[in-house]
Protein backbone atom coordinates (compact mmCIF):
# COMPACT_ATOMS: atom_id res chain seq x y z
CA UNK A 1 0.00 0.00 0.00
CA UNK A 2 1.51 2.91 -0.88
CA UNK A 3 1.77 5.91 1.89
CA UNK A 4 1.26 9.03 -0.88
CA UNK A 5 -1.87 10.25 -1.67
CA UNK A 6 -3.04 9.53 -4.70
CA UNK A 7 -2.04 12.48 -6.81
CA UNK A 8 -4.14 11.95 -9.52
CA UNK A 9 -7.52 11.81 -6.96
CA UNK A 10 -6.94 16.03 -6.20
CA UNK A 11 -5.50 16.89 -9.62
CA UNK A 12 -7.33 18.35 -12.25
CA UNK A 13 -10.52 19.69 -9.87
CA UNK A 14 -9.36 23.08 -9.70
CA UNK A 15 -9.62 25.48 -6.60
CA UNK A 16 -12.84 25.78 -5.23
CA UNK A 17 -11.71 29.37 -4.97
CA UNK A 18 -14.22 29.93 -1.68
CA UNK A 19 -12.07 27.85 0.90
CA UNK A 20 -11.25 30.67 2.79
CA UNK A 21 -15.09 32.88 2.12
CA UNK A 22 -15.82 32.32 5.87
CA UNK A 23 -12.53 32.89 7.06
CA UNK A 24 -12.31 35.77 5.83
CA UNK A 25 -15.70 36.98 6.72
CA UNK A 26 -15.43 36.36 10.15
CA UNK A 27 -12.29 38.68 10.09
CA UNK A 28 -13.78 41.02 8.42
CA UNK A 29 -16.88 41.70 10.47
CA UNK A 30 -14.74 41.23 13.45
CA UNK A 31 -12.60 44.22 12.51
CA UNK A 32 -15.58 46.47 11.77
CA UNK A 33 -17.24 45.26 15.26
CA UNK A 34 -13.87 46.84 17.26
CA UNK A 35 -14.65 50.68 16.51
CA UNK A 36 -18.66 49.90 16.53
CA UNK A 37 -18.52 48.35 19.90
CA UNK A 38 -16.05 51.40 21.32
CA UNK A 39 -18.34 53.70 20.06
CA UNK A 40 -21.43 51.67 20.96
CA UNK A 41 -20.72 51.39 24.64
CA UNK A 42 -19.00 54.58 25.33
CA UNK A 43 -22.39 55.96 23.99
CA UNK A 44 -24.46 53.80 25.79
CA UNK A 45 -22.88 55.60 29.35
CA UNK A 46 -24.53 58.21 28.70
CA UNK A 47 -27.28 57.54 26.41
CA UNK A 48 -28.42 54.01 28.23
CA UNK A 49 -28.61 55.72 31.56
CA UNK A 50 -30.66 58.99 30.08
CA UNK A 51 -34.42 59.65 30.20
CA UNK A 52 -36.67 58.82 26.44
CA UNK A 53 -36.27 61.84 24.63
CA UNK A 54 -32.63 61.91 25.08
CA UNK A 55 -32.64 58.08 23.74
CA UNK A 56 -34.50 59.00 20.49
CA UNK A 57 -32.60 62.53 19.87
CA UNK A 58 -29.44 60.41 19.77
CA UNK A 59 -31.15 57.42 17.43
CA UNK A 60 -32.50 60.02 15.07
CA UNK A 61 -29.16 61.67 14.22
CA UNK A 62 -28.23 60.28 10.73
CA UNK A 63 -24.46 59.09 12.02
CA UNK A 64 -25.57 57.40 15.12
CA UNK A 65 -28.81 55.58 13.52
CA UNK A 66 -26.76 54.55 10.15
CA UNK A 67 -23.80 53.33 12.81
CA UNK A 68 -26.24 51.58 14.63
CA UNK A 69 -27.28 49.95 11.42
CA UNK A 70 -23.59 49.06 10.26
CA UNK A 71 -23.61 47.72 13.91
CA UNK A 72 -26.53 45.41 14.24
CA UNK A 73 -25.50 43.74 10.18
CA UNK A 74 -22.13 43.18 11.77
CA UNK A 75 -22.99 41.71 15.05
CA UNK A 76 -25.40 39.08 13.58
CA UNK A 77 -23.54 38.19 10.76
CA UNK A 78 -20.15 37.75 12.82
CA UNK A 79 -22.86 36.15 16.00
CA UNK A 80 -24.08 33.58 13.10
CA UNK A 81 -20.85 32.99 11.64
CA UNK A 82 -18.98 32.31 14.99
CA UNK A 83 -22.09 29.68 16.34
CA UNK A 84 -21.93 28.04 12.63
CA UNK A 85 -17.92 26.83 13.59
CA UNK A 86 -19.26 25.79 16.81
CA UNK A 87 -22.21 23.69 15.78
CA UNK A 88 -19.57 22.01 13.45
CA UNK A 89 -17.06 21.25 16.01
CA UNK A 90 -19.19 19.83 18.46
CA UNK A 91 -22.36 19.00 17.06
CA UNK A 92 -21.25 15.48 15.67
CA UNK A 93 -24.55 14.42 14.68
CA UNK A 94 -24.78 15.75 10.59
CA UNK A 95 -28.31 16.26 10.66
CA UNK A 96 -28.70 18.49 13.82
CA UNK A 97 -25.65 20.06 12.75
CA UNK A 98 -27.23 21.43 9.55
CA UNK A 99 -30.34 22.58 11.02
CA UNK A 100 -28.67 24.15 14.11
CA UNK A 101 -26.70 25.85 11.36
CA UNK A 102 -29.95 26.71 9.60
CA UNK A 103 -31.72 28.27 12.72
CA UNK A 104 -29.37 30.36 13.68
CA UNK A 105 -28.51 31.61 10.46
CA UNK A 106 -32.64 32.37 10.06
CA UNK A 107 -33.11 33.79 13.22
CA UNK A 108 -29.77 36.12 13.44
CA UNK A 109 -31.20 37.20 9.97
CA UNK A 110 -34.67 37.82 12.18
CA UNK A 111 -33.51 39.93 15.08
CA UNK A 112 -31.54 41.73 12.43
CA UNK A 113 -34.15 42.79 10.82
CA UNK A 114 -36.09 43.36 13.97
CA UNK A 115 -33.51 45.60 15.34
CA UNK A 116 -32.70 47.59 12.22
CA UNK A 117 -36.71 48.94 11.66
CA UNK A 118 -36.58 49.64 15.31
CA UNK A 119 -33.82 51.80 15.07
CA UNK A 120 -35.31 52.94 11.40
CA UNK A 121 -38.55 53.51 13.50
CA UNK A 122 -37.40 55.16 16.11
CA UNK A 123 -34.93 57.61 14.19
CA UNK A 124 -37.89 58.53 12.12
CA UNK A 125 -40.03 59.19 14.59
CA UNK A 126 -43.31 56.87 13.29
CA UNK B 1 -0.82 -2.82 31.31
CA UNK B 2 -0.78 -3.55 34.74
CA UNK B 3 2.06 -0.88 35.03
CA UNK B 4 0.43 1.67 37.67
CA UNK B 5 3.98 3.72 36.94
CA UNK B 6 3.71 4.49 33.10
CA UNK B 7 1.76 7.84 32.25
CA UNK B 8 -1.52 7.76 31.76
CA UNK B 9 -3.19 10.09 28.82
CA UNK B 10 -4.11 13.26 30.67
CA UNK B 11 -8.24 13.44 30.93
CA UNK B 12 -9.51 17.01 31.45
CA UNK B 13 -10.55 16.71 34.47
CA UNK B 14 -7.20 16.21 36.20
CA UNK B 15 -4.88 18.28 33.20
CA UNK B 16 -4.05 21.32 35.07
CA UNK B 17 -5.40 24.32 33.48
CA UNK B 18 -3.28 26.49 31.20
CA UNK B 19 -3.90 30.29 30.54
CA UNK B 20 -3.52 29.09 27.00
CA UNK B 21 -6.24 26.89 26.87
CA UNK B 22 -8.28 28.56 29.59
CA UNK B 23 -8.67 31.92 27.31
CA UNK B 24 -9.00 29.78 23.87
CA UNK B 25 -12.16 28.19 25.12
CA UNK B 26 -13.43 31.43 26.81
CA UNK B 27 -13.34 33.08 23.50
CA UNK B 28 -15.61 30.72 22.41
CA UNK B 29 -18.00 30.60 25.36
CA UNK B 30 -17.82 34.66 25.93
CA UNK B 31 -19.07 34.11 22.13
CA UNK B 32 -22.04 32.56 22.76
CA UNK B 33 -22.72 34.31 25.82
CA UNK B 34 -22.36 37.27 23.98
CA UNK B 35 -25.21 35.86 21.18
CA UNK B 36 -27.17 35.27 23.32
CA UNK B 37 -27.03 38.74 25.38
CA UNK B 38 -27.61 40.05 21.67
CA UNK B 39 -32.07 39.18 23.00
CA UNK B 40 -31.15 42.28 25.43
CA UNK B 41 -29.98 44.30 22.85
CA UNK B 42 -32.83 43.44 20.65
CA UNK B 43 -35.28 44.29 23.38
CA UNK B 44 -33.58 47.75 24.46
CA UNK B 45 -34.07 48.73 20.66
CA UNK B 46 -37.58 47.61 20.56
CA UNK B 47 -38.97 49.14 23.77
CA UNK B 48 -37.03 52.32 22.68
CA UNK B 49 -39.00 51.75 18.90
CA UNK B 50 -42.37 51.38 20.50
CA UNK B 51 -42.56 54.60 22.73
CA UNK B 52 -41.48 56.43 26.64
CA UNK B 53 -43.94 53.39 28.14
CA UNK B 54 -42.23 50.51 27.05
CA UNK B 55 -38.67 52.11 27.19
CA UNK B 56 -39.51 53.33 30.52
CA UNK B 57 -40.29 49.26 31.48
CA UNK B 58 -37.17 48.66 29.70
CA UNK B 59 -34.92 50.72 31.57
CA UNK B 60 -36.25 49.62 34.92
CA UNK B 61 -35.30 46.55 34.37
CA UNK B 62 -31.54 47.02 32.99
CA UNK B 63 -31.87 49.51 36.20
CA UNK B 64 -32.54 46.47 38.64
CA UNK B 65 -30.52 44.21 40.26
CA UNK B 66 -31.22 41.34 38.01
CA UNK B 67 -30.45 43.52 35.01
CA UNK B 68 -27.51 44.57 36.25
CA UNK B 69 -26.41 41.08 37.18
CA UNK B 70 -26.88 40.27 33.29
CA UNK B 71 -24.95 43.61 31.84
CA UNK B 72 -21.73 43.38 33.85
CA UNK B 73 -20.81 39.99 32.78
CA UNK B 74 -22.00 40.95 29.16
CA UNK B 75 -19.91 43.92 29.03
CA UNK B 76 -16.91 41.84 30.29
CA UNK B 77 -17.37 39.05 27.95
CA UNK B 78 -17.77 41.69 25.30
CA UNK B 79 -14.51 43.42 26.13
CA UNK B 80 -12.65 40.07 26.78
CA UNK B 81 -14.16 38.84 23.39
CA UNK B 82 -13.04 42.28 21.68
CA UNK B 83 -9.50 41.78 23.09
CA UNK B 84 -8.61 38.80 22.67
CA UNK B 85 -10.40 38.87 19.27
CA UNK B 86 -7.75 41.68 18.19
CA UNK B 87 -4.96 38.80 19.72
CA UNK B 88 -6.03 36.26 17.56
CA UNK B 89 -6.19 38.81 14.68
CA UNK B 90 -2.35 39.25 15.25
CA UNK B 91 -1.93 35.69 15.30
CA UNK B 92 -4.22 35.59 11.16
CA UNK B 93 -1.04 37.93 10.68
CA UNK B 94 1.50 35.55 11.92
CA UNK B 95 2.71 37.78 14.54
CA UNK B 96 3.33 37.02 18.64
CA UNK B 97 3.59 32.62 18.74
CA UNK B 98 6.56 32.62 21.09
CA UNK B 99 5.37 31.07 24.24
CA UNK B 100 6.26 34.05 26.35
CA UNK B 101 4.51 36.21 24.12
CA UNK B 102 1.45 34.23 23.88
CA UNK B 103 1.13 34.18 27.85
CA UNK B 104 2.11 37.94 28.22
CA UNK B 105 -0.74 39.08 25.73
CA UNK B 106 -3.31 36.45 27.42
CA UNK B 107 -2.65 38.30 30.04
CA UNK B 108 -2.52 41.38 28.97
CA UNK B 109 -6.28 40.65 27.43
CA UNK B 110 -7.85 39.83 30.48
CA UNK B 111 -6.39 43.04 32.57
CA UNK B 112 -7.73 44.89 29.60
CA UNK B 113 -10.85 43.73 29.75
CA UNK B 114 -11.59 44.44 33.20
CA UNK B 115 -10.22 47.64 33.05
CA UNK B 116 -12.77 48.64 30.02
CA UNK B 117 -15.58 47.04 32.23
CA UNK B 118 -14.67 49.11 34.68
CA UNK B 119 -14.23 52.09 32.73
CA UNK B 120 -17.33 51.75 31.01
CA UNK B 121 -19.53 51.34 33.98
CA UNK B 122 -17.58 54.20 35.72
CA UNK B 123 -18.85 56.30 32.97
CA UNK B 124 -22.10 55.32 33.23
CA UNK B 125 -22.06 55.82 36.49
CA UNK B 126 -20.68 59.14 36.27
CA UNK B 127 -23.16 60.17 34.06
CA UNK B 128 -26.10 58.63 35.88
CA UNK B 129 -25.10 61.20 38.62
CA UNK B 130 -24.77 63.86 36.68
CA UNK B 131 -28.87 63.54 35.12
CA UNK B 132 -29.84 62.61 38.40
Amino acid sequence: MSMRAPLAQVRGHGSAKSGAHHWWAQRLSAIALIPLFLWFVASLTAVGTADYATAVAWMSSPWNSSLLVLLIGAIFYHAQLGMQVIFEDYISKHWLQVTSIILVRFLAILLAVVSIIAVLRTAWGS
Amino acid sequence: MGNSSRPLSPHLQIYKPQLTAVLSIAHRASGVFLVIGTLLLVYWLTALAQGPESYAHAQAFFGSIFGRLILFPWVFALFYHLCNGIRHLFWDMGMGFEITTVYASGKAVVVAAAVLTLIAFGMAYAMQGGAA
